[in-house]
């Protein structure tokens, strides 16, 4: 597993940089260790605690490893009212993750949810590592997992 | 050099120099105003609400944090008005309703006539005055206890809920907590709203719009009617 120390150069040390620090931590390591965050916050001096409460605002910062493909359906309203729902369900059913999303055993997938994507006019939408999928049915969702992610 | 400057407060005219909250102003005047979250020697915080007073004339006033509100020249402030006793009268029952269990908070709501709770109890632990997470950072040279999550979600913990590094188990937090202290009848209690220390309402407020009185607890009116 890859650290940080090598970024250190890239933002200077400052409490500021904090959250590119962290940013970085999580590309490296695809989520926040525990070890990398006790050295981050030796090595710029800011409380653990800080660190850990800014971790656990932020949503797109994740304390626990992710799946190798994350899977992320839209629940805000416009994609709720046009059945994202079941979309999720069915989702949380091929993956295999409990019923309130979470990463599968496997450590294949992780299934999330957002609310609103700021796409509402391709309500339902999800999102698969990354590349968004307007209009899907909960059909076209295990479709496009079965053809491409399995 | 200290600059002093007058403003009015509950109708008489004061003096208080910069940098200095109502609060304080209010208490070097001899003027009670409840705080939860304020506690002397920590950095105010704003969180509680229970110090609120009102600012601006009547009619074009509104509600402000008096620990945190900055004393200024001119300004008009009233801390008992009907207005202020009302707010803190419904923050206390959201509070007692959150935390039916503490003892302060019981007290409280005792001491400034709450005699209801309309909301269904919840049975908190906690209700985030962050009293103990400034105590830690600023008394006690420590980082080990902060916030965590945001909205309905946040609560105050160590760092991944472990045993903190940083801790040196002085007990600061649970002593300043407010919530800590259990209500006389103990943890078990069956009415959300102990009341056995309950004040009487002053009834001056209801003729006078403001109460301004050093009685404390208020009676001498209330008997004097009876
Ligand atoms: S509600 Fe799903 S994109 Fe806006
Ligand atoms: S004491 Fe002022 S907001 Fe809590």
């Amino acid at each position: 597993m890859k650290t940080f120390c090598h970024c250190n150069n890239h933002y200077g040390l400052e409490n500021s940089s904090i959250i590119l620090f962290m940013q970085n931590i999580q590309r490296n390591c695809g989520y926040l260790p525990e070890d990398e965050l006790k050295r981050l916050a030796d090595n710029t001096g800011t409380p653990l605690m800080d660190i850990y409460s800014i971790a656990t605002f932020y949503k797109s910062f994740k304390l626990e490893p992710q799946g190798e493909h994350t899977i992320t359906v839209c629940t805000g309203t416009a994609c709720h009212l046009r059945g994202s729902g079941e979309v999720f369900e069915e989702m949380a059913a091929v993956l295999g993750v409990g019923s309130g999303g979470g990463t599968s055993e496997d450590g294949k997938y992780t299934l999330e949810k957002v609310n609103c994507l700021g796409a509402c006019a391709l309500a339902p939408l999800i999102v698969i590592d990354g590349h968004y999928h307007g209009n899907v049915t909960p059909g076209k969702a295990r479709e496009m997992i079965e053809e491409h992610y399995k | 050099m200290v600059i002093l400057f007058g403003f009015t407060l509950n109708g008489f005219e004061v003096l208080a120099w910069e940098n200095m909250s109502i609060l304080e102003v209010a208490g070097f005047y001899g003027i009670e105003i409840p705080t939860l979250c304020f506690m002397e020697g920590l950095s105010p915080y704003g969180g509680c609400r229970l110090c609120l007073v009102e600012v601006g004339p009547v009619g074009k006033s509104r509600l402000v944090t008096s620990c945190t509100y900055p004393a200024r020249e001119g300004i008009e402030v009233r801390t008992h008005s009907q207005k202020v006793l009302q707010q803190r009268r419904m923050l206390l029952e959201l509070y007692v309703a959150a935390c039916p269990s503490s003892k302060w908070l019981q007290d409280l709501a005792s001491k400034h006539h709450v005699t209801e709770v309309r909301f269904k109890p919840k049975g908190e632990e906690c209700i985030l005055c962050g009293r103990c997470v400034r105590m830690c950072r600023e008394q006690m040279m420590g980082e080990a206890i902060g916030y965590v999550d945001r909205g309905t979600q946040r609560r105050i913990t160590t760092p991944f809920d472990k045993k903190s590094e940083d801790c040196r188990l002085c007990g600061g937090c649970m002593y300043v907590c407010p919530v800590c202290q259990l209500r006389c009848q103990g943890p078990k209690e069956e009415s959300t709203l102990c009341s056995s220390c309950l004040n009487l309402y002053p009834p001056c407020a209801e003729k006078f719009e403001e109460v301004m009185c050093y009685m404390d607890p208020c009676a001498a009116c209330e008997l004097e009617k009876g």
